[in-house]
């Protein structure tokens, strides 16, 4: 057969029928998802008010914001932007701290190689699951009910709602560091508390040192707008400037928080690589 | 069982614990040191978060009788006593809850799309130009770092209060966050199937669609997804600053001490966050394999 005959199509037909006539649901079901989705997407738009003047009208005013922003000036508030940024920085490091030393011990609960049965696993998951489905600002208000305005609710909102998270993470290191070496404690004749101290922790805490230093960036995120409730940091003074239309302050404010959070990201980055090795953080 | 165990004679064996010793002493000395000057950042941290463990102690109570509090209802009785009392607003607050599901979907729906249109762009290996790469990962890290809700206090001043605001720092923040993701699959693609289509002659749209975009779409919705679950979390906030959803009912509830409704409004937002996480994770697991499931 030479190059430039026609295939069969018969032939090819035959061989590949489910090439050539895919079943209609199969050849469907793309198209089906996508329209549906489209059909939420505009009903949503519609039901949430969605109209082009208002969209526009918005758009023209946050241009003459945007317009007001420039240039940012931080006017003679400077120290006290300073105090609170490095009020935010506490928030994060502390409530991070916090939440990792509590969330250590109650992860080996719910770890399945620590403790086989399910009686705690069960409802301490659940009780992580919880505390992570409700939003680091709702522990926030709620922690300014019991310890008043101020910073010190930040810490404990962050420490609480990460509690949630690193226990989490915690367990599913746990159960994933291996085997052998706890087994080798076992087997010269240690205990359960020497099993984990020097068959399991040595494995997984290069593990959880990481996930604390990424979730003490991720905080410093965080930290910022818990301020917004009245729980302390550089997001009170956001929230206050951007209610008095103070435009140039509000960019001010904006940009010492990127910068904030791009000198921790280089840093705990540094840290981690010191601490796992550079390969291992992918 | 007698087993000859070779022991080194004794000038070795001296020198080699005494090497071992001093890399341990070493190591002890670097723990020790590290120890110290994370002790010193708390510290520090501590002063300047205005610590004060007094109160925390004396006040530490409240929490826990918070929680007694608003698991109970006005006449005194526990909440699960009398549920149609307890949910009492249940009509509204699941109107409230849909709107709140219907920020997230929208907001991330835009997100998604914004992200899926600039990430080609931002990747090494798909990227036009240097420059044009630079740009819009500047831009992206930008909508990345500023929190959501700052987007939303800025929003609401322009676009009004309301849902708009809402959705719209949702997906200004969604496009920031799935830009980056994106753009790291689509450096992680293969290369040879688009070598191959360029070599047809085709243009550099044609290129994406029919040689990256294959090997990346499950990547991309499993990540829009999984954002999809954080946007849940996120618009349930969102009425905080007056931006729309449950969380408007919630802050107000909180703040004039309407006990036992901010426990209702809270068990629904915990429950609706919950199946959302179990049907954002089965569909993941149908679309792409039990093991994209974590």
């Amino acid at each position: 057969m030479s190059l430039q005959d026609p295939p069969d199509q018969a032939q090819l037909r035959e061989r590949y029928p489910y090439v050539f006539n895919r079943p209609m649901s199969a050849r469907l079901a793309t198209p089906v998802v996508l329209l549906l989705a489209l059909a939420v997407f505009i009903f949503g738009l519609v039901d949430l008010d969605f109209s082009p003047s208002r969209i526009l009208s918005g758009l023209s005013q946050l241009g003459w914001i945007a317009r007001l922003m420039l240039p940012p000036d931080p006017g003679s508030s400077l120290p006290i932007y300073l105090k609170a940024l490095g009020e935010t920085l506490s928030i994060a490091v502390l409530g991070t701290t916090l939440a990792a030393c509590a969330a250590f011990p109650v992860s080996l609960l719910a770890a399945r190689n620590v403790i086989p049965s399910a009686i705690f696993r069960f409802p301490v998951r659940r009780l992580f699951d919880t505390i992570r489905g409700v939003d680091t600002l709702i522990w926030a208000l709620v922690w300014i009910n019991v310890v008043g305005l101020g910073p010190f609710a930040g810490v404990l909102a962050i420490a609480v709602s990460d509690f949630g998270a690193l226990g989490k993470l915690f367990s599913e290191a746990m159960e994933s560091a291996d085997r052998k070496q706890v087994e080798g404690v076992r087997a010269s004749g240690g205990n359960a508390l020497h099993e984990i101290r020097f068959g399991l922790l040595p494995q997984v805490l290069p593990v959880m040192a990481g996930q604390v230093l990424y979730f003490i960036e991720s905080n410093t995120r965080s930290a910022t707008i818990i301020g917004i409730v009245g729980a302390g940091g550089i997001g009170l003074q956001l929230a206050e400037q951007i209610r008095v239309l103070e435009w140039q302050k509000v960019s001010f404010l904006i940009l010492m928080i990127l910068v904030a959070v791009a000198a921790i990201d280089w840093i705990s980055n540094r840290l981690r690589f010191a601490i796992i090795g550079r390969r291992a953080v992918a | 069982m007698a087993v000859a165990v070779s022991i080194l004679p004794r000038q070795q064996l001296e020198a080699l614990n005494d090497a071992y010793r001093r890399a341990v002493a070493r190591r002890r000395l670097r723990l020790a040191i590290s120890a110290l000057v994370f002790l010193a950042v708390l510290l520090v941290a501590a002063i300047g978060a205005e610590v004060n463990l007094a109160t925390l102690f004396t006040y530490f109570g409240n929490f826990a009788s918070y929680f007694d509090r608003i698991f109970t209802l006005d006449d005194g009785h526990r909440v699960w006593t009398n549920i149609p009392e307890w949910f009492w607003g249940f009509k509204k607050w699941i109107k409230l809850l849909g709107e709140t599901l219907l920020i997230s979907y929208v907001g991330t729906l835009a997100g998604m799309l914004v992200a899926f249109c600039l990430n080609f762009l931002a990747a090494e290996n798909t990227t036009p130009a240097p420059w044009v790469r630079f740009t819009v990962r500047r831009l992206l890290e930008f909508a990345r770092t500023v929190p959501g809700i700052v987007f939303a206090l800025i929003f609401v001043i322009a676009f009004g209060l309301g849902p708009v605001a809402g959705v719209l720092a949702i997906a200004v923040h969604s496009s920031g966050a799935l830009g980056k993701l994106f753009s790291e699959v689509v450096e992680n693609a293969d290369m040879k199937p688009v070598e191959g289509i360029r070599a047809t002659g085709a243009s550099w749209l044609s290129c994406m669609r029919f040689a990256v975009l294959p090997q990346v779409i499950a990547g991309f919705s499993s990540y829009t997804l999984l954002r999809f679950e954080i946007n849940v979390r996120e618009a349930s906030v969102m009425g905080f600053v007056g931006a729309g959803g449950i969380g408007q009912e919630l802050v107000v509830a909180i703040r004039k001490f309407y006990y036992s409704d901010v426990s209702a409004i809270l068990v629904m937002i915990v429950v609706t966050v919950f199946l959302i996480d179990i049907g954002t994770g089965w569909l993941r697991g149908r679309l792409f394999g039990a093991e994209a499931r974590t």
